[in-house]
C-alpha cells in the first residue's frame, strides 16, 4: 500500500499551505524524514517531510499551488507499486489540523460564566420586578402585585406586563409585525384575542409550542402499484420512492390546506402560500432538514431526485445554508427503520410536521373481507396555537385521500 | 575596553571649576539638610531619600556634561536635579507638592522631572529607568544628533534584569549612553556583598563588551575626569560606558530608615564620614590658595539664604487646584 | 474595497505610519529580518531599513523600556511583542513607566507609544500561551487599550493609536491575522473609544470585542432562526470605552450579554456590566449575563480547550436566558 502525504498543519493556526517548490522528484527515492516540498504557511515556508520510505510515487499538486490542510499531495510507496486511491481525498474525518474552526463545532456544556440565577429571599409583601417591567408597569399604570410574574422566582418580567388583561397594553418591543408584501409568498394575520389566549394558555400548559398529534393509518396498495408502474417507465434513471410520492402528497394537501401551511411568529401568524417542504434527514450527529422548495408544484420525478439529492449532500455536511433554512412545513420519515408510528417535533416557527412510519403489509377488513393490504401509518404534529384539531384533522383526511388514490395527486 | 584601575586623581580642573562644584556640593548638602527638617515637620510627606554624602557624584557628573544631554535617574535624584540647573525653588515645591512644583506636585521626591533641561526623571521601580536610559539614547542616535544620556542608578539595581537588557542593547546598537552606578554599598538595609555574586559592579561591563571604571566617589574630580572619558566615547562612537562609582550615604535608606542599625555601625558611617567629599574639597581649595575660611562661611551662608528663599517659596505656593486630579492623565 | 486579510491591513497601517512621519519605528522581535513572526512587518525592514525596523534580543522588558525611552526622547515607537503572553515581562514599563510618564512629570513628557501584538488564545498552545490580557492593561489610567476584530478596523485603530499622543495597546488576534475583509482604500482612521454595532437587532445585545464578534455574530445567527433578534456591539475599544453605545444598545433591547475571551473574575465584562446597572437600570429585563474564557488555565487538549473557550452556543444559551425562552 503507498503511503499517502498529506498537506500537514505546520502553524497552530494553518489551514492551507501553498506548495512552494517539490524538493524531490517522481521516482526518487525518499527515507523518513527527507524533504519532500517546501510549503509556504501563513507564518513561514516549512519543511513538509516524508513520513515513509520507499520512492515518491507521484506528485498530486503542482508547485505554487494551495492544498487545504489534511489533503492528499503525494504518494510514497515501494518501486512500481501503483496508487489505487483517488487523488485528492479530504482530511481525515475528525479535521486534524483544520485548526481555525475550534471555536464552534460542537455544543458545549453550560459554561462556568453562567451560574443559575440566585433568588434572593425577600420581603413578601414586595413585588420582584425587572427594572424595565416596572417602568412600563408604572407608564401603562399597571398595577404589578396583581400580575403574575412568568421570570425566575416569580419576576414580573416585560413581558408579563405587556400582555396584562388590560384595556391600555403598551406595543410589545419585543419586534413588531411584518407586513406581508402585496401578492407575495405569504399572508401575515394578526393575531385575534382568541387566538392570543390559546396561545397563551396552551403554551403555558405545554411549553414554548403546544403540540397536539393526529394519527391516521392510510392504504398504501394503489400507492405502490402506481409506484411501480411509474418506475417500470422511468427505467433506471430516477427511481421513485414511497417517501416521495408522501412529500409530494403533503405539498398539495398543504395548498388545500392553507391554515396548516403557516409559522407561527408570536404576535401574528404566517400563512404561506408557497410550499416548501423540510425533510429530515438522519445524519451521523444529529439531524437536518433540507428543503424542496415549491414541492406542490414539481413533478414526481423531480421530487425524488431532489429528495436524494439533498439527503445526499445533508448526510456529506455540504448543504448551503439556503438549503435548509426556510421551510413551511416538514416531514420526517423512519420507516426505513421499521417504526410503526411515532411523533415529531414540529420545527418552529412551522406549525405541523407529519411523522411517516414502515408500510407494513396488514390483515384489513375490506368490502367484508380479511385482505392483506399494505398499510402506513401517518402522525401529524400540530401547532396549537395555529391549527386547532379539526383543521389537522381534515388536512390529514386530504392526506389521506391523495394517498389512497394516487390519480387525484395528477389532477 | 574595561579599566577598572584609573590613574590617581591628581588635581587638574582649574580654580573656577572647582569652586563651582564646592557651591554645588554644599547647595546639595544645605538643601537636603532643610529637606530632613521640612521633612520631620510635615512639610514633606511619603518617601524622601537623601543624597548626602553622595554629593561629589552629581556634580563630578553635572561638570561634564552639556545643556543638551539627557539626564536620567533613580528617586535618589534631588542632587541631580539642582546641579542640572532645576531651580532650587521649584525642587523644594514639588517636595512640598505645591503647584509651583518641577512636576507639577503629582511626582514628589522620587519623580523630579524638567523635561526642558532634558533632566527626564527621578524613577520609583529600582532599575526600571535604565531600559529608559538605553531608549533615551536609542532617539539621539535615530535622530543623528550628537547628546549623551547619562543614567544614575544604585548599586542594587544590578541585580535586576532590566540593568542587563539594558546594557545588552545599548552595546548591540552602540548607544551614546553612560550607565552610573552609585554603589553606596547598601540596598536599602541589605549590603551589596550579601546579594550580589560578582561584587565589583564594573565586572559587569565585560558581560556586554562595554567600557567600564571603577571611580572614587568621594573625589569630585575623579567623578568629573572619568565622566569625561564616558562622555567622549558616547559622543565619538556611541560607545556606552557602565561607570562604578564607589560613595557613601552618610543618612539612612529614606527619611523613614534608620540611619545605622542592624545592617552597619554607627563606627562605619563615622568612618565614612571622615571622607566626606565637601570637606575633601573645601582642603585641597584652602592648600591651593583657592578659598580661605571667610570665603567659605560667605559661600555657606548664600547657600543658606538660597535655601530658606526655596522653602519659603514652597511653603507660600499654592497646592495644586482640584482640577489637577485629572489632568494629564492622557495628553490631548 | 478591497478584500485584504487583517496582517495585511495591519501591514498597511504600519507602512502608511513610516511613510507619513518619519519618527514612527518598529521595534521587536524577529520583525526585521525574519519579516515578523505572524509576518505583520512583512517587507518594512527592506522599504525602511534597520534603523527603523529594529529587531530586539528576547528581552521584552528592555526593549519596551527602550521604547518608552525613545518616545521620551520625541519618537513614535510601536513596540511588537511577539504575543502578549510574553508582554507580562514588561508590565512594568508599561504599567509604571508609560502610563504613568505624563502624569507624574506634571504633563512635561507625552508618550506616544504603540504596544501591539496577538493577545488571547489561537489553538492548543496550553496555559502559558492562551491569555487574553485586556482587562489587566484597561484598568490602568494612562494606557489606551483597542482591540479590533477585522481587518478594517484593525488597520485603522493601529494608524490612529501610532498617531496618538498616549500610549496605546494594539491586541490582535492570531486566529484573526488570516481572516479577510474589505478594506476602504486610502487614508482610513478609526478613532479610538468608538464601538460599532456590527449587527442591528431589537430583543437582545451582544457585547463583545476581537475574537468574540465572530462568535456573537455566529450567535445572533442562531438566535434568528429562532426568531430572537440579537444586535452586536463589537466594543472595538476597552479603554477608554464607548459608554453611550452600550446603553443605547440596551435601551433599545433591554437585555444584554457580554462576551469575552478572558477570565470572569474582574474581567472586561464586569466593567460593562457596571457601566449598564448604572446607567441603564430601569432598561433592564433581566440581568446582564456573561459569557467568558472558563475559570481555568487554558488546557492542551483540544475538546478541553473548545470547552474553556466562549461559544456561540454558549452566547445562545445566555441570550435565551435573559430573554426568559429557557
Amino acid at each position: 500500500m503507498p503511503t499517502k502525504v498529506v498537506m500537514e498543519a505546520l502553524s497552530p493556526t494553518m489551514e492551507e499551505g501553498r506548495l512552494v517548490k517539490w524538493t524531490k522528484a517522481v521516482g526518487e527515492a525518499v527515507k523518513t524524514g527527507d524533504t519532500l516540498a517546501e510549503v509556504e504557511t501563513d507564518k513561514a515556508v516549512m519543511e513538509l517531510v516524508a513520513r515513509a520510505d520507499g520512492q515518491l510515487l507521484q506528485q498530486l499538486v503542482a508547485e505554487g499551488a494551495t492544498v487545504p490542510v489534511g489533503d492528499v499531495v503525494a504518494y510514497v510507496g515501494a518501486p512500481g507499486e501503483t496508487v489505487a486511491a483517488p487523488p485528492a481525498e479530504s482530511g481525515d474525518p475528525k479535521g486534524h489540523g483544520r485548526g481555525a474552526v475550534a471555536v464552534v463545532v460542537a455544543p458545549a456544556p453550560a459554561s462556568p460564566a453562567l451560574p443559575a440565577v440566585a433568588v434572593v429571599a425577600t420581603d413578601a409583601t414586595r413585588v420582584r420586578a425587572s427594572p424595565l417591567a416596572k417602568r412600563i408597569a408604572k407608564e401603562a399604570g399597571v398595577d404589578l402585585k396583581l400580575l403574575r410574574g412568568s421570570g425566575p422566582g416569580g419576576r414580573v418580567v416585560a413581558r408579563d406586563v405587556e400582555t396584562a388583561p388590560l384595556p391600555a397594553l403598551r406595543p410589545s418591543p419585543l419586534g413588531s409585525p411584518v407586513p406581508a408584501p402585496s401578492g407575495a409568498a405569504y399572508e401575515d394575520v394578526p393575531l385575534s384575542q382568541i387566538r392570543k389566549t390559546i396561545a397563551k394558555r396552551l403554551g403555558a400548559s405545554l411549553g414554548p409550542v403546544p403540540h397536539f398529534f393526529l394519527t391516521s393509518e392510510v392504504d398504501m396498495e394503489r400507492a405502490a402499484e402506481a409506484r411501480e408502474a411509474l418506475n417500470r417507465q422511468l427505467g433506471e434513471t430516477g427511481k421513485i420512492g414511497f417517501n416521495d410520492i408522501i412529500l409530494k402528497g403533503v405539498a398539495l394537501a398543504l395548498v388545500k390546506h392553507r391554515a396548516c401551511n403557516a409559522w407561527w411568529q408570536d404576535d401574528h401568524i404566517r400563512y404561506w402560500n408557497e410550499v416548501h417542504l423540510g425533510m429530515a434527514v438522519a445524519i451521523e450527529d444529529g439531524l437536518i432538514t433540507p428543503v424542496i422548495r415549491n414541492a406542490d408544484r414539481k413533478p414526481l420525478s423531480a421530487i425524488g431526485s431532489e429528495a436524494r439529492a439533498l439527503a445526499q449532500r445533508a448526510r456529506e455536511r455540504k448543504l448551503k445554508p439556503e438549503e435548509y433554512t426556510g421551510s413551511t412545513f416538514s416531514v420526517s420519515n423512519l420507516g426505513m427503520f421499521d417504526i410503526d408510528q411515532f411523533t415529531a417535533v414540529i420545527n418552529p416557527p412551522e406549525a405541523g410536521i407529519v411523522a411517516v412510519g414502515s408500510i407494513v403489509p396488514k390483515p384489513v377488513v375490506q368490502d367484508g373481507q380479511v385482505t392483506v393490504r399494505r398499510r402506513l401509518r401517518l402522525t401529524m404534529s400540530c401547532d396549537h396555537r395555529v391549527i386547532d384539531g379539526a383543521t389537522g384533522a381534515a388536512f390529514m383526511q386530504t392526506l389521506k385521500q391523495m394517498l389512497e388514490n394516487p390519480l387525484a395527486m395528477v389532477l | 575596553m574595561t579599566t577598572t584601575a584609573t590613574p590617581p586623581a591628581k588635581p587638574q580642573a582649574n580654580t573656577e571649576l572647582q569652586r563651582r562644584m564646592l557651591r554645588e556640593m554644599l547647595l546639595i548638602r544645605r538643601f537636603e539638610e532643610k529637606v530632613a527638617e521640612s521633612y520631620a515637620l510635615g512639610k514633606i510627606g511619603g518617601f524622601c531619600h537623601l543624597y548626602i554624602g553622595q554629593e561629589a557624584v552629581a556634580v563630578g557628573v553635572s561638570a561634564a556634561l552639556s545643556p543638551e544631554d539627557y539626564i536620567i535617574c533613580s528617586y535618589r535624584e534631588h542632587g541631580q536635579a539642582l546641579v542640572r540647573g532645576v531651580p532650587a525653588r521649584a525642587v523644594m515645591a514639588e517636595l512640598f507638592g505645591k503647584a509651583t512644583g518641577c512636576s507639577g506636585g503629582k511626582g514628589g521626591s522620587m519623580h523630579l522631572f524638567d523635561a526642558g533641561r532634558r533632566f527626564m526623571g527621578g524613577h520609583g521601580i529600582v532599575g526600571g529607568h535604565l531600559p529608559l536610559a538605553t531608549g533615551l539614547a536609542f532617539a539621539i542616535k535615530y535622530r543623528g544628533g550628537d547628546e549623551v544620556c547619562i543614567c544614575f542608578f544604585g548599586e542594587a539595581a544590578v541585580n535586576i534584569g532590566a540593568f542587563h537588557e539594558a546594557l545588552n542593547m545599548a552595546s548591540v546598537w552602540k548607544l551614546p549612553v553612560i550607565f552610573l552606578c552609585e554603589n553606596n554599598r547598601y540596598g536599602m538595609g541589605t549590603a551589596f556583598e550579601r546579594v550580589a555574586a560578582v561584587t565589583d559592579v564594573v565586572e559587569h561591563a565585560c558581560s556586554y563588551d562595554i567600557a567600564g571604571e571603577t571611580v572614587n566617589g568621594m573625589d569630585v574630580l575623579e567623578v568629573h575626569r572619568a565622566t569625561e572619558r564616558a562622555v567622549q566615547r558616547a559622543r565619538k562612537g556611541g560607545h556606552p560606558t557602565l561607570l562604578e562609582v564607589r560613595t557613601y550615604r552618610f543618612m539612612g535608606h529614606s527619611m523613614s530608615d534608620p540611619l545605622h542599625g542592624v545592617y552597619r555601625t554607627k563606627e562605619e558611617v563615622e568612618e565614612q564620614k571622615k571622607k566626606d567629599p565637601i570637606t575633601q574639597l573645601m582642603h585641597r581649595l584652602k592648600d591651593e590658595g583657592a578659598i580661605d575660611q571667610p570665603g567659605v562661611d560667605a559661600l555657606d551662608a548664600e547657600i543658606h539664604a538660597e535655601v530658606d528663599d526655596a522653602v519659603r517659596f514652597a511653603d507660600e505656593s499654592p497646592d495644586p487646584a482640584p482640577e489637577e486630579l485629572g489632568r494629564h492623565v492622557l495628553a490631548d | 474595497m478591497p478584500t485584504i486579510t487583517y496582517r495585511d491591513a495591519l501591514n498597511q497601517a504600519l507602512r502608511e505610519e513610516m511613510q507619513r512621519d518619519d519618527t514612527v519605528f518598529l521595534m521587536g522581535e524577529e520583525v526585521g529580518l525574519y519579516q515578523g513572526a505572524y509576518k505583520v512587518s512583512r517587507g518594512l525592514l527592506e522599504e525602511f531599513g534597520a534603523q527603523r525596523v529594529v529587531d530586539t534580543p528576547i528581552a521584552e522588558l528592555g526593549f519596551a523600556g527602550v521604547g518608552v525611552g525613545a518616545a521620551m526622547g520625541g519618537l513614535r515607537p510601536v513596540i511588537e511583542f511577539m504575543t502578549w503572553n510574553f508582554a507580562v515581562l514588561a508590565l512594568d514599563q508599561i504599567v509604571n513607566s508609560a502610563a504613568k510618564m505624563l502624569y507624574m512629570s506634571g504633563g512635561q513628557i507625552r508618550m506616544p507609544i504603540v504596544f501591539r501584538g496577538p493577545n488571547g488564545a489561537a489553538l492548543q498552545l496550553s496555559s502559558q500561551h492562551s491569555q487574553a490580557w485586556e482587562s489587566w492593561l484597561a484598568h490602568i489610567p494612562g494606557l489606551k487599550v483597542v482591540a479590533p476584530a477585522t481587518p478594517a478596523d484593525a488597520k485603522g485603530l493601529l494608524k490612529s493609536a501610532i498617531r496618538d499622543n498616549n500610549p496605546v495597546m494594539v491586541l490582535e488576534g492570531e486566529m484573526l491575522y488570516n481572516t479577510k475583509g474589505d478594506v476602504p482604500e486610502g487614508e482610513l482612521l478609526v478613532p479610538i473609544g468608538q464601538a460599532d454595532v456590527k449587527r442591528a437587532g431589537s430583543d437582545v445585545t451582544l457585547i463583545c470585542h476581537s475574537k468574540t464578534v465572530t462568535v456573537a455574530l455566529k450567535a445572533a445567527e442562531q438566535l434568528a432562526s429562532q426568531n430572537v433578534s440579537a444586535e452586536v456591539v463589537d466594543l472595538r475599544s476597552l479603554r477608554p470605552m464607548d459608554e453611550p453605545a452600550i446603553l443605547a444598545s440596551v435601551a433599545k433591547t433591554h437585555r444584554a450579554v457580554v462576551v469575552e475571551e478572558g477570565w470572569p473574575h474582574c474581567g472586561v465584562g464586569a466593567q460593562v456590566v457596571d457601566i449598564i446597572q448604572r446607567d441603564a437600570f430601569d432598561q433592564l429585563d433581566a440581568p446582564v449575563l456573561r459569557v467568558t474564557q472558563a475559570d481555568v488555565p487554558m488546557p492542551y487538549n483540544k475538546q478541553l480547550e473548545r470547552l474553556a473557550k466562549p461559544s456561540p452556543e454558549k452566547v445562545v444559551a445566555a441570550a435565551r436566558r435573559v430573554l426568559y425562552l429557557d
